[in-house]
């Protein structure tokens, strides 16, 4: 009996709701212990490009869903996660990592997703307001979702990087592009497989892998990116994002705590953080009935 | 049956009698001088400039100008009284101050207003009506929150960032004193604080006050200056937070040259926003907020209502109204209680008005001006209105900051939706229509800061306001105006 050969996985990049290589065609090797794991895309500026028209496009539909929509389709990724465990479990020890810092990592990821779920329909009840105003005018401010969001995953963590690292984004309703771990990118992969299984819109997370040096100038240079998410820390790269997000004034998150199993991570003012405040006024008739009780 | 409708006659007998606001019982000192640490001292340099009366071109005063050694003697009275004073001072007492503020500026409002329009140009009755009473306002719903911020943030423990620079422009110069410093000193911060060039005398006016009030010495500093003092505040190592309110451009060189630094940042930028008419409005209403909306102030807000969508069916219509009105419209003396439209604020911005107005013509739109007196000395422009202007014209890309507006047309609701946020701003809009659902659903589309539905250029101190895209970040007023001096 010959040994069974096994089917080695091609790990590509999720633009689109598609899973595309590079069309670059680079890629880099990864390797744990010299060991080498997968072959990863190194995405380049046109994929950048590529993600941010698919993320624009998918921002009116998944901005327009109700909250309550929002909050089943992060719910259903938590679902299709635990299906997974394994995989991402198995995938992060071979990138270096205990079994039980694995369990605890995926453990946490799904906890995280089932929190940030919860908040999509109630965001605008606690950071809402009615405002009363001394004129004669119903008003009353509301939070929306910015847009296109980037995003520079952390670096050290897998799963729970990337994850953390887009719901905040993703449950105030914007779209996103994901520059993934350079060093643990494995579970972004696989993490795109299970949103194009989890009823999550086509474009509305898109995830490029490659060296994340060379995209962020790129992706935070773009003019139709609305905000840039930055979950590392080094200065320099901060100084370069702040420099070329000024062409058209992104706001910029940068995360405050590099402990991502932490749970100051769950928290909805990460949530506003992605949000503009919007205030609408009407006027209240003042003609008739001033003057009687009711 | 073609009946022609008769052209309304605005002639002799719409003259109404001249009623100035006197200037009697205003103090305007010869010279002023910087307000640093609770006292009013004199420039290093010894350098001051003019301020001039827009309507006159009369000089009404000597201003100094602070060099970066003043900004620096500024911003360490700042943090001097930060650390040692008003972060233990507690939040009552700190709110009980700030109350004071808000009293004093109504104890005061008429002299108040008047300086406001001779320095600046603007109408009394919009100095009066809006600017002072609004400035006061402000003072005291923030002096309010001072002691109820655990309220606002619950579970957040928010504490003062520390010393906030702030840079404000010269259309609203009190009140937009009064955004920036009433919510600064609310949440524990103390301030440098520098207005316009062009419009420096309300600011040292509420110098005065805040001395009357008793704050304690270099809580609030005032200094004066043009661009170079503002680039040497934003650039001052020891102050914690930028505030700027001015033009995109200049947003754009502050955040450049903060990047890579601790400093925050709230920027209320320009804006060239859409209102939108529809067939189904109430159209003398209608008429009423597009005048107001482009008019108010000579044009000189951030949120005026520039670029109007008219649906087609009632595009006659309209036009025809807005022209008759236009053509009631005073301009003239700012100091007279019927003027609708002042004084151009300064001769700088009067060009850059004029550049539009014949770019706009280069560029074949049609311009339409009412007739009207303008007087021989000062700076003025009469209402102006473009038509047959298109998407890709300057005047309807670019901020102009007058009193002009873009007429343009559309048929559908996702027409004009896309149309209207087809710019890089995103600070305001405006909607016309009976409908209360294509109001909300007009509303909910616009990518700006705020809103008005069946209304226009309405302010308030509960109200947040701020942009969206390059208009700005950040929100000044209501509860989302504490967020951006706190830390958590």
């Amino acid at each position: 009996m010959t040994k069974r050969i096994d089917v080695l996985k091609t790990y590509k990049i999720f633009i689109d709701g598609k899973f595309p290589r590079t069309e670059s065609g680079r890629y880099y090797t990864l390797s744990n212990n010299g060991k080498g794991i997968a072959n990863i895309c190194l995405s380049s500026r046109k994929d950048v490009r590529n993600a941010v028209v698919a993320s624009r496009k998918a921002f009116g539909s998944w901005s327009g869903r109700s909250a309550y929509n929002r909050a089943q389709v992060l719910y259903r990724i938590a679902e299709m996660i635990e299906g997974r465990r394994d995989q991402f479990v198995a995938e992060i020890i071979s990138m270096g990592g205990s079994k039980n810092a694995a369990e605890n990592e995926v453990n946490n990821s799904i906890d995280r997703l089932i929190y940030y779920a919860g908040w999509c329909d109630k965001i605008n009840q606690v950071f809402g307001a009615v405002n009363p105003v001394a004129s004669s005018h119903f008003n009353f401010s509301l939070l929306e979702p910015m847009g296109v969001v980037g995003i520079i995953a952390p670096a050290d963590y897998s799963l729970l990087g990337i994850v953390s690292a887009m719901l905040p984004a993703l449950a105030a309703g914007n779209t996103v592009v994901v520059l993934a771990s350079e060093q643990k990118p494995l579970c972004s992969v696989t993490l795109a497989e299970v949103l194009a299984t989890s009823d999550v819109p086509s474009g509305v997370v898109n995830i490029l892998t490659g060296n994340t040096s060379e995209l962020i100038p790129h992706l935070s240079a773009h003019m139709d990116v609305n905000a840039i998410f930055y979950c590392k820390n080094n200065p320099k790269e901060i100084n370069q994002i702040q420099l070329a997000a000024v062409d058209n004034l992104k706001r910029i998150v940068l995360s405050k705590n590099s402990d991502w199993n932490n749970s100051a991570h769950e928290t909805p003012y990460y949530i506003s953080d992605f949000m503009e405040t919007k205030t609408t006024w009407h006027p209240i008739e003042q003609i008739a009935g001033s003057g009687s009780g009711y | 049956m073609s009946k022609k409708i008769e052209e309304l006659k605005f002639s002799g007998e719409w003259d109404l009698a001249p009623a100035p606001e006197s200037t009697n019982h205003i103090s305007v000192k010869k010279e002023y001088q910087l307000f640093i640490g609770g006292k009013f001292v004199k420039p290093k340099k010894g350098k001051y400039f003019s301020t001039i009366n827009p309507a006159t071109e009369k000089k009404l005063s000597s201003i100094a100008e602070a060099s970066k050694e003043d900004v620096d003697r500024a911003v360490k009275a700042a943090r001097k009284a930060h650390s040692g004073v008003w972060s233990s001072t507690s939040a009552k007492e700190r709110g009980k101050y700030i109350y004071r503020i808000a009293r004093l500026i109504q104890e005061k409002s008429r002299e108040f207003a008047v300086i406001e329009s001779l320095d600046g140009g603007k109408p009394i009755r919009e100095s009066r009506d809006v600017d002072i009473p609004i400035a006061a306002a402000h003072f005291f719903y923030y002096a309010g929150w001072a002691d109820k911020l655990n309220y606002a943030f619950p579970n957040q423990n928010p504490s003062s960032l520390g010393v906030a620079g702030q840079i404000i422009p010269w259309n609203f110069p009190l009140m937009m004193a009064a955004w920036k410093i009433a919510p600064a000193l609310a949440t524990g911060n103390t301030v440098v604080l520098k207005p316009a060039e062009t419009t420096s005398l309300t600011a040292l006016k509420l110098a005065e006050v805040i001395q009357e009030a008793d704050l304690p010495p270099g809580v609030v500093n005032i200094i004066t200056g043009a661009g170079a003092t503002g680039s040497d505040i934003v650039n001052h190592k020891d102050i914690d937070k930028i505030a700027f309110t001015g033009s995109t451009g200049v947003g754009k060189i502050i955040m450049k040259s903060i990047a890579g630094t601790a400093k925050k940042s709230t920027m209320e930028l320009g804006g060239k926003a859409a209102n939108i008419v529809f067939e189904d409005a109430p159209l003398d209403q209608a008429v009423e907020g597009i005048i107001n909306g482009i008019y108010f102030n000579q044009g000189h807000v951030c949120c005026a209502g520039s670029r109007l969508f008219v649906q087609e069916s009632i595009y006659d219509t309209l036009l025809r109204k807005l022209k008759d009105r236009m053509q009631s419209l005073i301009v003239g003396n700012p100091l007279d209680k019927n003027t609708d439209i002042g004084a151009i604020n300064s001769k700088e911005q009067l060009g850059v008005i004029n550049k539009y107005l014949s770019l706009g013509k280069k560029e074949g739109a049609d311009m339409f001006q009412p007739s009207c007196d303008i007087p021989s000395k000062g700076f003025w422009c009469a209402p102006t209105l473009f038509t047959n202007v298109s998407q890709s014209h300057a005047i309807a890309k670019e901020e102009i900051f007058g009193p002009v507006l873009a007429v343009q047309t559309f048929r559908t609701i996702d027409e004009v939706i896309t149309k209207a946020n087809n710019t890089p701003f995103g600070l305001s809009a405006g909607v016309w229509t009976d409908k209360g659902s294509k109001v909300f659903n007009l509303t909910s589309k616009m990518r700006a800061g705020v809103v008005w539905a069946n209304t226009y250029n309405k302010f308030d101190p509960t109200s947040p306001f701020g942009g969206y895209k390059e208009s700005g970040h950040g929100r000044e007023g209501g509860l989302h105006g504490l967020a951006p001096y706190l830390k958590f």
